[in-house]
C-alpha cells in the first residue's frame, strides 16, 4: 500500500526549527573555538536559540488552535518512525554519551577533552550555584535538566486538554529542576555530600552502599549525613512500598525520576517506538529481574564484606586479566562490571542513545532495577490498576501505540480486563489517547481489583507467556 | 466438527475465538478476503492519519491464530451449496463444513449519482477503500465528503488533518440529525467550525462532475451550486453484504434473515454482524445492527449455537461510543433525536460548549430510559445497572459521581448538573451524594 500523504510543513514551522538547529550548530564552534570568551558567548547563544526554538516551535505546532490528541503523521515522518533523520539522532545521542563517559574525565589539569570547552562555558553558572567550576558532569545534568523543561513545555502544550497529563508533566519538571539540578549544586556550594533526594536504590545503586553511607555520614555531617542516609533508606525499603501500595508505581516512575522525566519530555515524540510484541516481554523479563536480583547480591556481599561476615577470598583484592577488574576484589570487581555494564552502559548509552530507534523507555523497561522492584510491588502489592470501561473498546490499537513500556494495552481492554503489569509506569497516555474513553487509572480497592467487566466475555486465550 | 467462517472482521473473529474455547477439539477454519489477519476496522482511519501503521490495528499477533488452531485462508468465497455443505473459494479449492457462519459484513453504499465511477469517488470502509484513499489523495487541494455521520465526519478529519480543504454536504439540518438532537449536534459543530470544516446542512448532492482523465473535479448540488474537489468520499450509509447468502439460496431482505438463535433458512448455516437481518428484532431494536458491539455479540451467539448450548440473542442495554474530532461522545440507553411525548429529557452543557450530558427517563415513574455525554466520560456498568433496574433520574443524579469515569484531575460537573436539574424539574428535587472518604470509588 501507498503511504499516506503528509501535511505540509509550514514556513513558520520551518523557520522555528531552523532556529533549533542554529542552536546545535552554534554548539560546534564553542566545543573547537580557542577563545575561551567567545565559545562562551556562543554556547549561551546556542542555549537562547535551542530554547527559543524548541518553546516556539511547540506552541506554534501544539499550542495554538483547538486542544486533543494530536498524533498526526507520527509514523509518517522519518524523525519519529525509524527513518534516517532517526539513525542520525540516535548516532548523534550515543555518540555524546560514550564521549561523556568515557572520554571527557578531567585530564587532572581541568581539561575535559572533547567537550572541554562546553564544560568551561558554564564555570560561571557553576560558580554561581555550586560554588565551584563546571565539571562534565555540571554540563551533563544542565543539557539534560534542560531538556526536561524544553520538551516539558513541549508536553504541556501537547496535552493541555488533559489535567492528568499536564500536573503530571509540571511535577517531573519540578522534581528534575530542584532535587536534580539545584539542590545538589546548592548542597555543594555548601560544602555538603552531592545527594539527589530524588533517585534511590536500586536504581541509585550505591547510595546503599557500604562505601557511600561512610562517605555520606563523615561528609554530610552529624545531621545531614545521618538525614540522608536515613532518607535513602526509608524511601527505598518503606516509603517505596507504601506509595506503590496507594498509587503504583507510577508515584516514582513517571511523576518524580529523572530517567522517567526525560522519556515523559524528550523522550514523547518516541513513546510509540517501544516494541509491543510478545517476543518484546520475554526479553524484558528476561532482562530485568535478573539485573535487579545482580544489584541486590552486589549489595548484600558489600555488606557483608565491610561486616567481615566473608570469607577472605571475597574481599581481597586480586589481579585479573581483566582490564575492568584488575586490582580488585571479588566483591568491587562485581560492583565495578555492575556499574560499567548496568550503570552507563545500559542505562546511559543505550537508555537514552536509543531513543529514536526502540522509544523512550528502553532502559525503564528493559533494565532499571528500581522499575523491577517497583513492578513486583505494583503487580503483587498495590491498590492501582487500569480500569477498562465495559464493553466500548473497539480494539483500534492507540492504547497499545501510546504505551511508552510496550504493553500491549489493547489486548486487556478488548478483553474488558484490568491492566495490572509490573512494567506500567502510569504515565496516562493510554487513557488520553483513548478515542472512545475506555480506560480509566485508579486506585481502587484491592478486592476485584482482577475483576473483568462482565459485559463482555473474554476469551480465556493465553496473550502472554 | 468443522466450523467454517466467512469473514475474519470482529463478528467472525468473535465466534472463531468463543467457539475454540467452548470446542478445544473442533476445527475452525476463517476465510477472508480483505486482509488475512484480522483488522480492526474502526481503526482504519487513524493508519491514514499517521498515528499508526497496518500492523499496529490488528488486535491479535499473527502468531495468535497458529497458537489457538485458527486456520486462516486469504481468499474470496464464491459460492456455498447448503445441500453439500461446502463452500467454493477463489482459488478452486473448496471446503467442507459442518457448520457455516456467513459474517461478511457491510459495503458502501454507493448511490446513484451520474459520475458515481469516477476516479477519486469513493467509500470508506474496507481496507482496500483505505487504500485507494490513500492512493488518489496526494496532491489534492479541495475535498467534499457527502453524509454526515460517523464516517463522514471521520472523514473530514483525515482530510483536514493533510491540509486539504473540506466541504461535508449533509441532507438533515444539524450534524447525524437522525441520531443526535439539536444540542448535541450543536456541539459537534463547534468542532468542525474548530477545525475548519465548511458543512452544508440540507443540502444534497446531484452530480459528480469529471475532469476530461476520467477524474472527479467538482460535484454539483441539487441547487446546482458546483463545488470544486479532487476526491469525494461517500458516507451514506452501508448496506449488508449478501452475495455469498444469494449463491447459497438463502432468505435475504435487506440482510440475511436470521431467527434469534442467528440461523439462516438453511440447516447449519449461521449469518451474524453487519450482514444479519433479524425477522423478529425486539421492541424498539433494529433488525440490522451494524455496531462493532453488536457484531461481536451476535458472534458469541452463534458460537454458543454451534456448539450446542444455545443462547437467543439479546442485544441487552444499548451503548455506543464515537468522537468528532476532539469531542468523545458515549451513550448508554436509547436517546431519540427527537423527544419521545412519554418521556422528560433533562439536557445540561457546560457554557464552554465542551461538555454536555442529557438524560431522559419517563414522565410517569421516573425510571431512566438513556443518556448521552459529550467531552465526558462514564462508566459502562454503571450505567447498564440503571437502565437495566429503571433507576429513577433523581436517585441517578444523586449518585451521578459513581458513573463518571473522567482521569484524576479533570474538573468534575455533578454539582453544576444537579444544580441545572433542580431548576429544571423543581418538582423532583435532588440531593447530591457526596463520596465518602478518600478511597470512595
Amino acid at each position: 500500500m501507498t503511504t499516506a500523504p503528509v501535511s505540509p510543513v509550514s514556513v513558520p514551522e520551518k523557520l522555528l526549527l531552523a532556529v533549533v538547529g542554529l542552536g546545535l550548530l552554534l554548539l560546534l564552534p564553542v566545543a573547537f573555538d580557542a577563545d575561551a570568551q567567545r565559545a562562551r558567548l556562543c554556547f549561551f547563544a546556542a542555549l537562547g536559540l535551542l530554547s527559543a526554538g524548541t518553546l516556539g516551535w511547540s506552541w506554534w505546532k501544539f499550542g495554538r488552535g483547538p486542544a486533543g490528541v494530536r498524533q498526526n503523521n507520527l509514523w509518517l515522518r522519518a524523525s519519529t518512525a525509524r527513518g534516517a533523520l532517526a539513525w542520525l539522532m540516535a548516532v548523534v545521542l550515543t555518540g555524546f554519551y560514550v564521549v561523556l563517559y568515557w572520554f571527557s574525565a578531567d585530564n587532572g589539569q581541568g581539561n575535559f577533552g572533547p567537550l572541554n570547552q562546553l564544560v568551561h562555558a558554564l564555570d560561571p553558572v557553576s560558580q554561581a550555584l555550586r560554588h565551584r567550576p563546571a565539571d562534565q558532569w555540571f554540563l551533563y545534568g544542565t543539557f539534560y535538566t534542560l531538556a526536561v523543561l524544553l520538551m516539558g513545555g513541549r508536553a504541556l502544550w501537547k496535552y493541555r486538554h488533559s489535567p492528568y497529563q499536564r500536573v503530571r508533566t509540571a511535577s517531573v519538571m519540578f522534581f528534575q529542576l530542584g532535587f536534580a539540578f539545584l539542590l545538589p549544586g546548592l548542597l555543594l556550594a555548601f560544602q555538603r555530600p552531592e545527594y539527589y533526594f530524588s533517585y534511590f536504590w536500586p536504581l541509585k545503586y550505591d547510595y546503599l552502599f557500604p562505601g557511600t553511607v561512610g562517605y555520606l555520614l563523615k561528609d554530610g555531617g552529624p545531621a545531614l549525613g545521618v538525614f540522608m542516609v536515613f532518607w535513602g533508606a526509608v524511601m527505598s525499603f518503606v516509603a517505596t512500598p507504601v506509595l506503590t501500595y496507594f498509587f503504583g508505581k507510577r508515584w516514582y516512575c513517571s511523576w518524580v525520576c529523572g530517567c522517567g522525566g526525560l522519556a515523559e519530555t524528550a523522550g514523547d515524540p518516541y513513546r510509540h517506538l517501544s516494541d509491543k510484541s510478545r517476543t518484546a516481554w520475554r526479553w524484558e523479563v528476561r532482562l530485568i529481574y535478573p539485573i535487579l536480583g545482580f544489584i541486590v547480591l552486589v549489595t548484600v556481599l558489600l555488606w557483608l564484606g565491610a561486616a567481615g561476615a566473608l570469607p577472605g577470598w571475597f574481599t581481597t583484592p586480586r589481579q585479573s586479566g581483566l582490564p575492568l577488574v584488575s586490582g580488585l576484589s571479588p566483591v568491587d570487581g562485581l560492583s565495578k562490571v555492575y556499574g560499567f555494564f548496568i550503570g552507563s552502559i545500559f542505562s546511559g548509552v543505550i537508555g537514552v542513545g536509543f531513543y529514536p530507534l526502540m522509544g523512550s523507555r528502553v532502559w525503564c523497561r528493559f533494565g532499571c532495577p528500581m522499575a523491577a522492584y517497583l513492578g513486583l510491588l505494583q503487580k503483587y502489592f498495590s491498590r492501582f490498576r487500569i480500569s477498562t470501561n465495559g464493553g466500548q473498546c473497539i480494539s483500534c490499537g492507540n492504547c497499545s501505540n501510546a504505551c511508552e513500556m510496550g504493553i500491549d494495552v489493547k489486548q486487556y481492554a478488548q478483553r474488558g480486563e484490568p491492566i495490572i503489569r509490573a512494567s506500567c509506569v502510569g504515565c496516562g497516555l493510554c487513557s488520553t489517547v483513548c478515542p472512545r474513553g475506555v480506560l480509566n487509572l485508579e486506585n481502587g480497592p484491592r478486592e476485584g481489583r482482577y475483576q473483568a467487566s462482565p459485559l463482555i466475555s473474554a476469551d480465556s486465550l493465553r496473550i502472554l507467556g | 466438527m468443522h466450523l467454517v467462517i466467512i469473514g475474519n472482521g470482529i463478528t467472525g473473529v468473535t465466534c472463531a475465538l468463543t467457539a475454540r474455547r467452548l470446542r478445544p477439539e473442533a476445527r475452525i477454519t476463517l476465510v477472508a478476503e480483505e486482509s488475512p489477519h484480522h483488522i480492526s476496522r474502526p481503526a482504519l482511519m487513524y493508519v491514514y492519519l499517521g498515528h499508526l501503521r497496518l500492523p499496529d490495528i490488528k488486535p491479535y499477533e499473527d502468531w495468535f491464530w497458529a497458537e489457538n488452531r485458527l486456520e486462516l485462508v486469504h481468499a474470496t468465497a464464491t459460492a456455498f451449496d447448503a445441500q453439500a455443505r461446502t463452500v467454493q473459494l477463489s482459488t478452486g479449492a473448496s471446503l467442507a463444513y459442518d457448520a457455516l457462519l456467513l459474517a461478511t459484513g457491510s459495503r458502501s453504499r454507493p448511490g446513484q449519482w451520474p459520475g458515481r465511477e469516477l476516479a477519486g469517488v469513493q467509500g470508506f470502509v474496507t481496507l482496500p477503500d483505505l487504500a485507494q484513499m490513500t492512493r488518489d489523495t496526494h496532491g489534492i487541494g479541495q475535498a467534499v465528503v457527502v453524509g454526515g455521520g460517523l464516517i463522514g465526519i471521520e472523514l473530514a478529519e483525515m482530510l483536514a488533518a493533510k491540509g486539504v480543504a473540506v466541504t461535508m454536504l449533509v441532507r438533515e439540518a444539524h450534524y447525524w440529525g437522525s441520531v443526535l438532537p439539536p444540542e448535541e449536534g450543536a456541539l459537534v459543530q463547534r468542532q468542525l467550525d474548530a477545525h475548519h470544516i465548511t458543512v452544508r446542512y440540507a443540502t444534497e448532492l446531484d452530480a459528480l462532475l469529471p475532469d476530461g482523465l476520467g477524474r472527479v473535479r467538482a460535484v454539483r448540488t441539487r441547487t446546482g451550486e458546483e463545488l470544486p474537489a479532487q476526491w469525494v468520499g461517500l458516507a451514506i450509509g452501508v448496506e449488508p453484504n449478501t452475495d455469498l447468502a444469494r449463491t447459497g439460496g438463502l432468505e435475504v431482505a435487506r440482510g440475511i434473515l436470521v431467527d434469534e438463535l442467528l440461523r439462516t433458512s438453511a440447516p447449519q448455516v449461521y449469518a451474524a454482524g453487519d450482514c444479519a437481518q433479524h425477522r423478529q428484532p425486539g421492541p424498539g431494536e433494529l433488525a440490522v445492527e451494524q455496531l462493532w458491539y453488536t457484531g461481536r455479540q451476535q458472534g458469541e451467539t452463534v458460537a454458543y449455537a454451534i456448539c450446542g448450548q444455545p443462547r437467543p440473542y439479546r442485544r441487552g442495554v444499548w451503548f455506543n461510543s464515537a468522537k468528532f474530532f476532539d469531542l468523545e461522545y458515549q451513550t448508554y440507553g436509547r436517546v431519540p433525536a427527537r423527544p419521545d411525548p412519554a418521556e422528560h429529557s433533562f439536557c445540561w452543557q457546560h457554557p464552554s460548549g465542551c461538555h454536555l450530558l442529557r438524560l431522559n427517563f419517563r414522565s410517569d415513574t421516573l425510571a431512566v430510559t438513556g443518556v448521552n455525554v459529550l467531552g465526558l466520560r462514564h462508566r459502562h456498568e454503571t450505567w447498564h445497572r440503571w437502565l437495566q433496574a429503571g433507576t429513577p433520574a433523581p436517585q441517578v443524579l444523586a449518585e451521578l459521581g459513581a458513573a463518571n469515569f473522567d482521569p484524576e484531575f479533570f474538573r468534575r460537573y455533578e454539582a453544576d448538573i444537579v444544580a441545572a436539574f433542580n431548576q429544571q424539574f423543581p418538582q423532583h428535587p435532588v440531593v447530591r451524594q457526596r463520596r465518602t472518604g478518600w478511597f470512595g470509588r
